[in-house]
């Protein structure tokens, strides 16, 4: 088994209404940016111990299945990599 | 024979919807969730608030508590369940019924007072109306949009599984009666069996004369009627 973290991003599928992110956008441009649209979304790492990164991955996707997202409303991606990479 | 209220950390109806039910006379209980069901359980009530503090999702956690595997069992048995506000987050996330509540569209918390048409008069909760019938109730939420995409509302519709829509005080259903934004103006919707509801309205906040009206009394007095019968 080894190290891993897999990442799992989710966000609201497209053309569901984001009242918070289109509060954040008129606040940036309030502050003066420029922008054309805003979009937000919900970043989880998950630090585990798995066979293989595709393992991990699974695992992850079953945490997202079941808890982390809402498929009525959300689509999610998952990734996993070695974790402390790079230490 | 008592109704249990389902008391999560954060919820903080339940003892408004304890007080509702008992002035209409039926027995009912606070129920912290780690206790588990009651074995004289004749209906359940999944109340308002913040369970979890509305972590992750409104409704996400509590849905997820080990009593829900019991409220479902006894769903599936026919024992009336009624989610209301936070309760109707839980019972979407728990899959008791189809959809979910969101975020406002005006992204504001909106306590008001909303009118409700009525889209089903054979159903335990709605006995007492007609189709068609306007009642008024309060709400107090942040999360409360009806959100589903457009193939399962169809299904939705196409069963008539839609309980209640935000209307105006004549009945129709206009934008601006929906104070949230929700698709079809759906205010609360019924689940697989017509015993399981969840209303984003409080019924309970209009059931004693004293703090307002009193439309909600017939929604909460199907708990009394199914457990005698």
């Amino acid at each position: 088994m080894t190290a891993y973290t897999a990442t799992v991003t989710v966000r609201l599928k497209h053309g569901v209404l984001d009242p918070e992110a289109e509060t954040t956008r008129q606040a940036l441009e309030r502050l003066g940016f420029e922008l054309s649209a805003l979009r937000s979304a919900d970043r989880f790492e998950i630090d585990l111990e798995a066979a293989d990164a595709a393992d991990a991955e699974a695992r992850a996707e079953s945490m997202a299945e079941r808890l982390l997202a809402n498929p009525t409303i959300h689509d999610y991606e998952v990734s996993a990599a070695p974790a402390n990479e790079g230490q | 024979m008592t109704v249990a209220v389902i008391q999560f950390g954060g919820s903080n109806c339940d003892r408004d919807a304890v007080r509702a039910l008992r002035f209409l006379d039926i027995a009912a209980e606070r129920i912290w969730h780690e206790d588990g069901l009651p074995a004289d359980t004749s209906g359940i009530m999944l109340p308002g608030g913040f369970s979890y503090g509305d972590y992750l999702r409104a409704g996400a956690m509590a849905a997820r508590s080990p009593i829900m595997g019991e409220v479902r069992d006894a769903a599936a048995d026919g024992v009336p369940v009624l989610g209301v506000c936070n309760g109707a987050q839980v019972g979407c996330e728990a899959g008791l019924t189809d959809g979910a509540f969101t975020t406002n569209k005006r992204a504001r918390f909106q306590c008001e007072s909303v009118f409700l048409r009525v889209e089903r008069s054979d159903t335990p909760w709605t006995g007492a109306f007609a189709v068609g019938d306007v009642i008024e109730v309060p709400i107090a939420h942040g999360e409360g949009r009806f959100e589903i995409d457009a193939d399962r509302y169809e299904q939705l519709e196409a069963n008539d599984r839609v309980l209640f829509r935000y209307c105006d005080a004549d009945g129709t259903l206009t934008d601006a009666a929906n104070p949230n934004g929700s698709t079809g103006n759906v205010a609360g919707i019924l689940g697989e069996r017509d015993s399981v509801a969840v209303l984003m309205p409080h019924p309970e906040r209009a059931t004693l004369p004293d703090v307002g009206g009193t439309d909600g009394q017939p929604i909460l007095q199907a708990f009394g009627e199914q457990a005698t019968r």
